[in-house]
């Protein structure tokens, strides 16, 4: 068994990791930027050790110093968290090379999964649907044009080294696509060291639903239902749920199984996320794979009562699966949102000192959160404070758990996107389950940027 | 005269225009970086870069001056 892990990761993710190690009895090693000194995280660890400078090329990316800590603290394991390292398949590998458990898929199923371009192809052979689109990344801009002609606008632009929505763009004609062409590989380049660009045609008012998946190192696999995370802004998610309201009980047995088969086929261990396109006629395009755990994960913990933290510990101290798909439960709904430093109606990114905050509590609710009182929100990273996780034994008792607790949930200091919650949370719209991804462009007033 | 602001809090990821250069009306001038997102600030008038308020990698708050173009 695993006795210390280190957490390359910050924020509420590392309390989450350092919450199960405590539960299991096994000893944290927090690692934390300057910007991040005074961070909830560094002091729940039982060691902490500074990186560096806030830049993340300083800090939370710096492979080498990460290393060097992780043989100082003598850990056994390295859990990454999301974001950050946690799909970098050489980080994987230099840890392995360095005698620690990578807590994760092998590195090599990392590599196939984190280029979307062999992820599709890899997926087409494992029996999933695609979006229609190039297999392959486009050679140029007149390439893209000439295939966008094919396939029809609107068409999706994606960096094949993208996430979180970054480099990834919706164009409605040739000028737009031009534009974004050159900016997104641009930007690629910049952040991913990757600019290969990849095309597919843009599914009209899709849902974003995706199967969690936990599979062993003997084969086992098991789906642990879907989130939908359909309400988006700038394609990053900002509300899941699960289960899904749209979903029937054929199409989810359907998705969760091609995601099990299509996992078995890969040798994927470890958690992991398939995600989906589902239009209106319940027809499901596979998209890509996230091969870590995810940042709305508790909202398949509140609804089958597992701890996905834990499942992965011992997936990667190479136990089996206790349990098959028929023990997987599916009790209740869940509901999470994002609580972001940003303006409300611009999204513009919004750091500063929190100077007051107030967090609602009763019966469903559940608190992830990355600052205290006080803290500074760093403009170094990510804008997400938070994530407020609801439990209801109905849909529409926890929307209405949703509303309660954000009506009292208060953050003082800094913009925040608790308005936009509470609009979304009261909308006719969103209690009908009419969540498709342009949900927050149709129903929700903005202000033109 | 208009004194060209910044939307958000961040570092200035890049000056794209020089002073004394001719802008127009949309034209992007400075790009600002913040919570890993970036955003153009584009001139609200055309006319020229009088005078450059800020270098690459300044921090600068929300409503900071990042230009005059006059």
């Amino acid at each position: 068994m695993i006795q210390k892990i280190l957490i390359a990761n910050r924020g509420e993710i590392a309390r989450r990791i350092i919450r199960t190690c405590k539960k299991l009895n096994i000893q944290t090693v927090a690692i934390y930027s300057e910007a991040d000194a005074d961070a909830p995280f560094v002091s729940e660890a039982d060691e902490a050790y500074l990186l560096g400078a806030p830049q993340v090329q300083q800090s939370y990316l710096n492979v080498q110093k990460i290393l060097e800590i992780a043989s100082l603290a003598k850990v056994d394991a390295i859990h990454p968290g999301y974001g950050f390292l946690s799909e970098n398949a050489d980080f994987a590998r230099s840890c392995q090379s360095a005698g620690l458990i990578f807590i994760g898929p092998s590195p090599d199923v990392m590599q196939q999964m984190g280029s979307k371009v062999e992820a599709r192809k890899t997926m087409e052979q494992a029996g999933l649907p695609l979006v229609p689109g190039l297999s392959r990344p486009l050679i140029d801009v007149d390439e893209a044009v000439q295939v966008a002609k094919q396939i029809g606008y609107p068409i999706m632009l994606k960096a094949s080294a993208g996430g979180g929505g970054i480099g990834m763009q919706s164009v409605d004609n040739e000028a737009e696509l031009i534009k974004a062409f050159e900016g997104n590989q641009k930007r690629a380049q910049m952040f991913f060291g990757n600019g290969d660009m990849f095309i597919e045609k843009r599914i009209l008012q899709p849902r974003h639903i995706e199967i969690q998946i936990l599979a062993d190192t003997f084969g086992n696999a098991v789906y642990l239902w879907e989130r939908e995370c359909s309400v988006q802004r700038r394609h990053q998610k900002v509300v899941e749920e699960a289960p899904s309201s749209f979903l029937s009980e054929e199409t989810r047995r359907k998705m969760g199984e091609a995601a099990v088969k299509a996992v078995q086929a890969i040798g994927y261990y470890n958690a992991g996320t398939l995600e989906f396109l589902v239009d209106h006629e319940q027809n499901f395009y596979f998209l890509e794979m996230n091969t870590r755990l995810q940042v709305e994960h508790p909202v398949t913990e509140e609804i089958t009562g597992l701890d996905l933290v834990e499942q992965q510990i011992r997936i990667a101290c190479g136990e089996k699966l206790s349990f098959t798909q028929n023990d997987v439960k599916l009790e209740g709904h869940a509901i999470e949102v994002r609580v972001y430093a940003e303006d409300p109606k611009t999204f513009y990114p919004a750091p500063g000192k929190i100077t007051d905050l107030q967090l609602p509590n009763g019966e469903g609710i559940r608190h992830e959160l990355a600052v205290h009182n006080q803290s500074v929100v760093s403009h170094f990273y990510d804008p997400m404070i938070a994530k407020l996780v609801i439990k209801g034994e109905t849909r529409n008792e926890a929307i209405e758990r949703l509303k309660e607790a954000l009506a009292h949930y208060k953050v003082q200091g800094i913009k925040s996107n608790i308005p936009l919650l509470e609009e979304i949370a009261a909308h006719e719209a969103f209690k009908n389950g009419d969540t498709t991804t342009d949900f927050i462009d149709k129903y929700i007033k903005k202000v033109t940027i | 005269m208009a004194e060209l602001k910044a939307s958000m809090a961040g570092n200035v990821w890049k000056v794209v225009v020089g002073e004394g250069e001719t802008v127009t009306d949309g034209q992007d001038i400075v790009i600002l970086e913040s919570m890993k997102m970036e955003i153009p600030i584009a001139a609200e008038q055309s006319g020229s870069v009088k005078e450059l308020k800020v270098n690459e990698g300044d921090f600068v708050n929300e409503g900071d001056v990042l230009a005059i173009i006059e």
